[in-house]
């Protein structure tokens, strides 16, 4: 680490940060930016799976060099948070600088993935990927949890679990009374679930029949000491969002075409709102981490920074064959 | 004496019987539906508290904009929050204790620490609620919420202030709390009264000791400088309605002018008498008592008559006011 200068505002930080800087990842990652207009649904996926293989890249090297973060639970996630940002959501930098009253509203409950939204946020150009340099040094900007007074695309501060439903509700609402279409996205961890507040704003959300609110649960079945079933169990959980007057879609959370089609149905049921059950791996897809209890905030050695990359890297490179025309 | 709330029972009663006495939560209802229709933006959020807020009217008036989440106050704290992202002006109405205590992480991290616009109304604070119980009281919400940065937290004496604190509120983008109190207390403002956030509010003016009164101990605090009047004591007397900020000039002025201080509040006395106390420590050392609850929870008793129990009475603040003349 070394002693800089202060960075440049970038677009999508509050204030300018005057901090030391982390050592920079191999290759500097990309804004690779929204799917563009008119992409098939094969060049979507191929777009949304580069950025998602980028975002560990780049993540996995931030946790190397800053020495903490949570990176199990934010290669869970990573494929959610590139989808809704790079694809789905009514969302550009642009809209979050000017305060549109009309975009889309997302809310990351599990704050602990800040790293990954972080880093999703770098790929889809809000912040400037440089201070990702910064994450959790000396007055920088990234917290280990995403603060929405340092962070204009961050609408609401979250860390502590069970936060965020109870807040997109309110965004949900706020939504209606205004007449309009604008959706509102919640992130939740499974393990989240377990607290109660969580629980009151399901029974809201479908009191209300919010049917432009979806809320994804990263159902990677770990916590941050256990397996979810063997602490505190949620099941049958999709029976219990039904009962609460949700519509349940299950799909693979770390499959961005499986992603993409669960949120181009939405609402999967008029007057509901949606749960999106996404069966996600945490660690995906480095082989090492997966479904391992020990990574939810590990921080893998060089050895093990160096291993990731190379998966990941063949990740990138299948991406690219697929894309070849045949 | 017009009994319009609890707390009027004839033993404990200490002020005047020809005084005639409001129900402040009267003017929050008045107030809120007028700034209701001029700013299409206010919106109120209940705990199933319509009816304890007196917003049966305001519900009637404007259907769509009571958002009652029933007895959910970590949802209701969040939606809040969420609604205020979505450019509403949220007054969320709940009795205090159950506001700050059950909802104060939400109100840390959602409102507070996310800066977000919302007006938290703890109806019924202080021991308004008297034989309820100290379950029901809400004697530490001053001391829970001035330690967060960022809040402002006021504690209206009479019908008028409560009615400009409301208008004010809707005026500031900030976070905000407000007392209602459902105790009977009598107008102490002077009709051409202007609140002023933040500043002390010099009721009677006097050199040889200070008492500094907020919300329902206001009154008493006249009363006892009546008393003390009688005996040649000339007690300058405080309304300080803004506990944070706190009005440190105002305290420093009365450390530096007069032999003492006495603070006078239906709450711990970490609340108003720690801030006091600290400015004075800090600025200009010199005596203080603090009046309130200490490290206690409150016996069974009316709110009158708890107050008058706890050294509240009009000759228990001079009593305690006389200490401090030496």
């Amino acid at each position: 680490m070394a002693a800089l200068a202060p960075l440049e505002k970038h677009a999508g930080l509050v204030h300018a940060v005057t901090t030391t800087l982390l050592a920079p990842p191999d290759r500097e990652i990309e804004v690779l930016g929204r799917v563009p207009a008119g992409a098939s649904r094969a060049q979507a996926v191929a777009h949304l799976r580069r950025a998602a293989t980028e975002v560990r890249r780049r993540a996995v090297q931030t946790v190397g060099t800053a020495g903490a973060g949570h990176i199990g639970g934010e290669f869970s996630i990573t494929d959610a948070l590139v989808t809704l940002y790079l694809s789905v959501m009514n969302i550009s930098p642009a809209q979050v600088e000017r305060g549109d009253p009309e975009r889309d509203r997302i809310v990351l409950s599990k704050g602990h993935a800040a790293n990954a939204l972080y880093t999703t946020l770098a790929v889809g150009g809000y912040i400037a990927p440089e201070a990702l340099r910064t994450f959790l040094q000396p007055t920088s900007m990234l917290n280990g949890h995403p603060a929405r007074t340092k962070i204009h695309a961050v609408e609401a501060s979250t860390g502590p679990l069970g936060h965020g439903l109870p807040i997109a509700v309110g965004m949900a609402l706020a939504a209606r009374l205004d007449g309009s279409e604008r959706r509102t996205f919640v992130l939740l961890g499974d393990g989240e679930l377990q607290e109660g507040s969580n629980w009151e704003a399901f029974m809201t959300a479908g009191h209300q029949k919010l049917d432009r609110l979806v809320a994804l649960v990263d159902r990677n079945r770990l916590q941050q000491g256990a397996r979810v079933a063997d602490t505190n169990d949620l099941e049958p959980l999709a029976d219990k969002l039904r009962a609460f007057g949700w519509e349940v879609v299950e799909v693979d959370g770390n499959d961005v075409g499986a992603l993409l089609d669960a949120y181009a149905g939405v609402p999967a049921a008029s007057g509901k709102p949606t749960f999106v059950l996404a069966h996600t791996d945490k660690g995906f897809p480095v082989s090492y981490m997966r479904d391992d209890v020990a990574w939810h905030h590990k921080v893998p050695s060089a050895e093990q920074v160096t291993q990731a990359l190379t998966e990941l890297d063949a990740v990138l490179a299948s991406i690219d064959t697929e894309e070849k025309p045949a | 004496m017009t009994a319009t709330g609890i707390g009027t029972d004839a033993a404990a009663a200490s002020v005047p019987e020809e005084r005639t006495l409001f129900d402040c939560r009267d003017s929050w209802a008045a107030t809120i539906a007028e700034v209701a229709r001029a700013d299409e933006r206010v919106v109120v959020v209940v705990n199933d508290s319509v009816g304890s807020s007196k917003l049966g009217p305001f519900q009637k008036e404007f259907p769509q904009r009571t958002i009652n989440v029933g007895i959910a106050e970590q949802d209701m704290v969040g939606i809040g929050a969420g609604l205020a992202n979505g450019g509403k002006v949220p007054f969320v109405s709940a009795a205090g204790c159950f506001l700050t205590a059950r909802a104060m992480e939400q109100i840390k991290a959602d409102v507070v620490y996310s800066q977000y616009n919302v007006k938290l109304i703890g109806q019924s604070p202080g021991v308004a609620y008297g034989d309820l119980g100290p379950t029901h009281h809400s004697i530490e919400d001053f001391a829970w919420l001035r330690t967060l940065p960022g809040i402002t937290i006021v504690a209206p004496s009479d019908p008028e202030e409560t009615a400009q604190v409301v208008r004010w509120a809707a005026e500031h983008d900030g976070p905000v709390y407000v007392r209602v109190s459902r105790m009977g207390v009598p107008a102490v403002h002077a009709p051409d009264y202007a609140f002023v956030p933040g500043r002390a509010v010099t009721l009677r003016d006097g050199d040889d000791v200070t008492l500094i009164a907020t919300g329902t101990t206001v009154v008493r605090a006249l009363d006892a400088a009546d008393a003390l009047a009688a005996d040649g004591v000339a007690a300058r007397v405080l309304a300080m309605p803004t506990i944070k900020p706190l009005d440190d000039d105002a305290v420093i002025a009365a450390a530096r002018e007069t032999r003492g201080i006495v603070t006078i509040e239906e709450a711990m006395v970490t609340g108003l008498g720690g801030a006091v106390a600290q400015v004075v420590v800090e600025n200009h050392p010199a005596p203080v008592r603090s009046l309130g609850f200490r490290d206690e929870f409150a016996v069974t008793g009316s709110a009158e008559w708890l107050l008058d129990h706890h050294g509240m009475s009009p000759s228990g603040i001079a009593a305690t006011a006389r200490t401090l003349l030496g």
